[in-house]
Formats: C-alpha cells, structure tokens, sequence
C-alpha cells in the first residue's frame, strides 16, 4: 500500500536490502522510503552503513540482496543518470576548474555558447568565479569540494547524494556549502546526505533516518528524531555516548 | 693513445662543424625513432588504457606478457619484421625492406610495448581514483579510457621518453631491417656499430657522445614543454 | 586495400624506397664487410652512379647472410667472396651467372709477441699447425662468412680440427671482420682477416702482420644477378649493367685504382 502513496517522481524505496563481507552483514536494511520533499540526512556513527546505503541509492553498489526502487521501478540507468553524487574527497578531474565543469556540460551535448553561460552561472553559485582557469587540484579543501558540489549539480540532478561533503573542513567552509545545498533545496534538487554531525543535521535535514551497526533504527521528521527519538541508539548517538 | 685522442677530437670537430654527412644521420635517426613513437603511442596508449580499465578473463596473462615484451630482445624483433618484409616475406611486394619505414616498423614493435605497459601501470592507479565519480556522471568503461589519457598526460610524457629512449639507442632490429645503406637507411647507432667494426673506436665513441646529448636535449625539451603545458593549458580549458 | 593504406602513409612520410625511386633508379646489392669495411664500394661506386644514374644500395653483412638474403630475393647483385657456395647458389637457380671478379688476399695477424713463433713465414698450414701446438689464442669469425670458410678449409689441409678446442684457446667471436680484429686486438689474439680490413682497420694494438703471401691465401671476388625467374621483381636490367660495369674495362680500373696505405689490395681479374 505503502508503494501506492508516495509521489510516484520523488519516491525512493529500500526493499529487504542486505550487503554482506565475510558472512557478516555490513548493510540490512528491511524498508525504507523516503518521499518527503525537504533534505534527508543519513545519520550515525561510523561503521553504521550510511555511505554504503548512498551508494547501493546511487546504484553504485550493487545488493547482495533486495532492491533499490525508484520512482515505482528498479533502479536503473535511467534513474541514476537524473542522479548525482558528490564524495567525502572530491575527485577533481587534472583539468582547470572550468573544465571539471565543461566536462559534464558536454556530456549533456550542450552547445559552446550555453555552456559558457552555464559554467559563468555555477562559478558564481559556487563562490569561485575568479578561480576559473586554475587548476582543480590546487583548490583549498573547502573550493574542491564547492567545486565538486557545482559540478554534481551541473548535472542536472534530481537527486543529490553527498557523502559527508564537509567532513574534513573547518566551520566557514562549512557554512558555504550549507548554503549551497539550502539552495539547490530550495530549487527542487531532492538532497540526501550523509553526515555524523549532529549540528549539521539540525540545520538541514527535513527528516533523518539515523544509522547503527548497518540497520536503519528510526526516520522520521528531523524535529521528531532530534528532540524525541524513539530508539535506544538514538537517544545514546544524539547524547554523544558510544554507540558500538 | 695519443691516435685515440686526436681521433676523439677530429670526430669532435666534425659535430661542431656541422658535417652534413653526419648530421643527415642524425636526422634521419631522430625522424625514424620520432615517428616509431609517435605511431607507438597511438597503439600502446589506447591498448594499455583499456588494459587497466576493462576486466576480461586473461587480463593477468595478457598484462605479464605485455611487461615480458618489453624486455624483447631487439635481434630477434629484427629478424622477425625481417621475416615479414623480405621479398619470400608475407608482406613482401610492399616493398619496405632496407627503407626507413622498416626500421619504424621494428622500433614500433620494440617500443608499443614499452608504452602499453607503462600507460597501463599509471592510468590503472589514476582509474582506482576515478572509478567511482566517473561512475557517477555516468561514464563507461569504455568511455573513461579517453579521460584517463588525458587526465595521466604528464605521467604519459614519461612512458613516451622511455619508448624514445629504446628506440634511439637501439641497434640490433633496425641494422638487419635496414641494412646500413648509406644515405639512405644509416642511423646514429649503425653508423656507431660499422665504425667499431672498423676498429675506429674514437669515432664510435664520439657519436655515442652524440646520441647521448641528443636524448638529454630531447628528454630537457619535453620536461620544459609539458611543464608550460601544466601552466599554460590550463588557461585555456 | 589494408597494404595500399600503409604504402600511402608511407609515401607521405616520405619514407619509403618507392619515394625516392620516383626520382632516381637504384639497386640493392648484398656483399659482405670487407668490401664495405675497406672503403672500396664507396671509392668506385660514384662512377658507376654518375655515368648509369643508378643509385647502388650496399648491404653489407657476412657471405654466408649476403647469400640467405639474396635467396630470400632481398637484393639484385650478389658480391661476395666464397666460391664453393657461389656456385652452389647459382647451381639452384637462384644466381643467373657466376662472374670472376678481384681477388685480395688473406693475412695472419697475431700479437708482436707472437708465442707460435710464425713470424716471416709464408706458409699458412704450418703456422696454423703451430698456433694450435702452442694452443696460442685464435680468434675466428666463427659466422659462416667467406673468411670463415676460408679459415676453416685451412684448419682442415693442415688436419687440424680448432673447434675442440673451442672456448679455449680457440675463440669464436660469431661477428663481422672488425669485430673479430677488435677481439684480437683486446686479448692478443692471432686472427685471419683480408688484408683490406686489416689495412683500414683503426684499432690494431698489438697486432702485425706474420704471415702473408701463401697462394692459398687467395681470396676471390664473384659477383652474380639475383635469378630473374627465381624473384621476378629482381631489377634485372640495372643489375646486369652494373655487373657489366664491374667486369668491364671502366670498373675494372676503378678498382684497380683503390689504395689503401698506398697499397693496392683489389686485384681485378675478370675475364
């Protein structure tokens, strides 16, 4: 029933999902939907199977069990194309910073003119207009990854995925990509992230979903999971305990 | 000795005053192992790029022979384009035996290995970086070969040096497939092998000397081209 | 269509021998080191090219290759110095006609020290039988080239078999003429060669000449056009004038004129 409910554009589904190593299973996640219309945060500690369950959204690992559905169907390339992933170290292509963004415009067979109106508009969302010709690999940290943010959304994505995009940067650099995923929010881009920071999570997330030992513990509005968790691990996580 | 010294410098008098004899050889030595490259890199480029992206079975034995052929004796690369060329070769009504087209031919046969091997060992490590973003915007395997070429530019330079290095040095194939005529197929180290031959031992060594600034030069030329690459090319993309 | 490809990209490299026939007609002769090593090609071959307009391509390796190449059609004009395999190439059909052309001759040489005592001798067995009784250092050819075979049917008049000996004090250097002085001369070896390379040969060290003027060191000259019928690309016409021209009056004084040291060492003798 619950299939039949959610918007069938914005519909992500987890059906009995497992991922084993070694006889151990990294990832089982039983039923997960998320169709809200406000950025989704995967929360937890380490080892709690967040990126890994990104991935598996992403199509970029495949199951070993149970399925992905998108929008009413199977994940398939046709859905992970309307996706885009943004990782935890940028992987800057060894080109100048506008051509990490060209790349991906002419992959889309973009005419030359647009595409320079394309690149000039993401530069300027990204705080790096004066940055265009340098070369990727010696942006800061915080510019690699705003560049790295740009380039996903060049894309054209529906989705976002973002793999702990701010976990090696200081406050500021923070604080500017939060913006910049606030806004492709706001633009209609369906955000879901990875994070383990806390703060973070309540200046995001519309709704959680909150991670441990490779089991989803609790999703639910971000106000809700915050301030009133149900689950055990929850309420330790949020505390700041040791959850092992 | 003294015979050996005013040897040595006579032979040093004829580089620097631009023998036309002498500097035909070297040009000619220069074209062919350039062009041996040039057609080297668009063959073990590729090849060896695909090698360290696609995943097939016999990949492992395919890579161990490939990094075996770089060792191949160069003797043997002669007589085997040799066997190709000769008129009671297959390809023998091309007409290529003792041109300079066939020592591009045996250089190619020395050196795409040499490239394929190299190319595949960096844009492997390069490819393990990538893999997963160029998975994410949707990039093939296939498809990824060209942006890793591209991407591993600079560390390609290097693998290009090495195939030019064999190639220039390299005496074994290109005498047999060439066969030393004058003016027409006589390179630096032929010239250098008949001149031993000869007992002229001073003369040898000082084209040796020759072949030796001509890769310094070549290997100084290309370092500072791609570096102004990296900065300029930049600018541009 | 895959062989016309690689013969355009050829020609617009600029690369092939057909590029450069366009303009001047040539020939591939096979001949063996010591007429290259000597200088003796390059001395008479511009009047040939001057007066025909044929440009004469040398490829020099030993007799014994020179012919393997010649039977694989890889050359017009075979100049080389073994008679017994001469006529057994043209005995198969793959030579036209055998021609006398110059005769060298052959030198011992040996360190200045000379522990065989051959010195001033002129009779080539016996001072191979004392080098072997000595067991004294020998460098040979040991390549199947026109020397070699020459060094061994003298090993075998004498009733000797070196090759027993061989990687003692018999050395098999496997190489050209000059390579095997080379060796000589490293490790005061003696050593056959013609005397044309020994005398442009740059390296002597130690070594002299201790024996010459044996009759049986005769070294003849053949030159003979690559068999037509056997390979029909054979550029049969400019081979045979270029055979003519050697044999006739012109090219027989050409070399008859060749000097090394102010010695000459090619003797023309075609009849």
């Amino acid at each position: 029933m619950r299939d039949l409910l959610c918007d069938m554009t914005k519909c992500l589904q987890v059906r009995g999902l497992q991922i084993r190593r070694n006889g151990r299973a990294l990832l089982d996640v039983a039923d997960l939907t998320l169709d809200g219309p406000g950025p989704t945060l995967l929360l937890g500690p380490n080892g709690a199977g967040k990126s890994l369950l990104l991935r598996c959204l992403h199509g970029l690992i495949s199951p070993d069990q149970g399925r992905v559905i998108q929008d009413g169907a199977p994940l398939g390339p046709v859905h992970t194309a309307r996706q885009a992933m943004v990782f935890q170290q940028p992987v800057l292509l060894r080109r100048s910073v506008s051509a990490n963004l060209d790349f991906v415009l002419r992959r889309q067979k973009i005419a030359r003119d647009a595409r320079k109106t394309r690149i000039a508009e993401l530069l300027t969302e990204g705080g790096l207009e004066d940055k265009a010709r340098q070369s990727a690999r010696s942006l800061s940290g915080g510019e690699a990854q705003r560049l790295a943010i740009l380039r996903a959304l060049a894309t054209g994505p529906e989705t976002l995925f973002l793999d702990e995009p701010t976990s090696a940067l200081d406050p500021s650099a923070t604080q500017m990509i939060e913006r910049m995923i606030q806004r492709a929010s706001t633009r209609g881009v369906r955000i879901v992230m990875v994070t383990h920071d806390i703060g973070q999570a309540r200046r995001l997330a519309a709704d959680i979903v909150m991670m441990q030992g490779g089991h989803v513990v609790e999703h639910g509005p971000a106000k809700q999971v915050l301030d009133a968790p149900e689950s055990e691990a929850s309420r330790r996580y949020l505390a700041g305990g040791l959850v092992t | 000795m003294q015979g050996l010294a005013s040897e040595f410098s006579l032979a040093v008098a004829l580089i620097f005053e631009g023998d036309s004899e002498l500097w035909a050889i070297v040009l000619l030595s220069l074209k062919v192992s350039v062009f041996a490259v040039l057609i080297s890199a668009l063959i073990g480029m590729p090849v060896g790029a695909a090698l360290a992206v696609a995943r097939f079975p016999g990949r492992r034995s395919l890579i161990v022979l490939m990094n075996a052929l770089m060792g191949f004796p160069p003797v043997v690369v002669g007589l085997l384009v040799y066997l190709m060329l000769s008129r009671s070769g297959p390809l023998g009504v091309l007409e290529l035996l003792y041109t300079p087209t066939a020592m591009i031919i045996a250089q190619v046969v020395l050196v795409t290995p040499i490239v394929a091997a190299l190319t595949r060992q960096v844009i492997e490590m390069l490819a393990e970086e990538y893999s997963e973003q160029l998975r994410s915007l949707g990039v093939s395997r296939l498809a990824s070969v060209p942006v890793l070429l591209w991407d591993a530019r600079l560390a390609l330079v290097t693998a290009l040096l090495a195939g030019f290095g064999r190639a220039i040095a390299e005496v074994g194939a290109v005498i047999i497939v060439g066969g030393n005529i004058n003016h027409v197929t006589r390179v630096m180290t032929t010239t250098i092998a008949l001149e031993t031959s000869k007992g002229n031992l001073a003369l040898a060594l000082a084209l040796g000397a020759i072949l030796i600034g001509i890769a310094v030069v070549v290997n100084a030329m290309v370092s500072a081209a791609s570096l102004r690459a990296e900065q300029e090319g930049l600018r541009h993309a | 269509m895959f062989r016309a490809a690689i013969r355009a990209a050829a020609v617009a490299l600029g690369l092939t021998a057909g590029a450069v026939s366009a303009e001047t007609p040539f020939i591939v002769v096979q001949s063996t080191t010591s007429t290259q090593n000597s200088g003796l090609l390059e001395y008479i071959l511009p009047w040939f090219e001057a007066e025909s307009g044929i440009d004469v391509r040398v490829v020099a390796v030993g007799t014994g290759q020179a012919i393997r190449n010649a039977i694989n059609g890889d050359g017009d004009v075979l100049l080389v110095h073994a008679k017994p395999a001469e006529e057994k190439f043209v005995a198969d059909g793959w030579g036209v006609e055998r021609k006398d052309l110059m005769y060298n001759d052959f030198v011992l040489v040996g360190p200045k020290s000379d522990p065989a005592e051959i010195r001033g001798g002129s009779d080539i067995l016996a001072a191979l039988t004392a080098i072997a009784e000595a067991e004294a250092p020998f460098a040979s050819r040991g390549d199947d080239s026109g020397t070699h075979k020459a060094e061994l049917s003298h090993w075998s008049a004498a009733g000797l078999d070196p090759t027993g000996a061989s990687g003692a004090w018999y050395r098999e250097t496997g190489s050209g003429m000059g390579a095997t002085l080379n060796v000589a001369s490293g490790m005061d070896a003696y050593t056959l060669t013609d005397r044309a390379t020994w005398l442009s040969f740059g390296n002597r060290g130690n070594l002299e000449v201790l024996v010459e003027g044996d009759p049986r060191l005769f070294n003849q000259y053949g030159v003979i056009l690559v068999n037509p019928k056997k390979h029909h690309h054979v550029r049969a016409a400019s081979g045979q004038r270029f055979i003519d021209w050697l044999t006739g009056a012109d090219g027989q004084e050409a070399i008859a004129s060749f000097r090394l040291e102010g010695q000459q060492v090619f003797f023309p003798n075609a009849q």
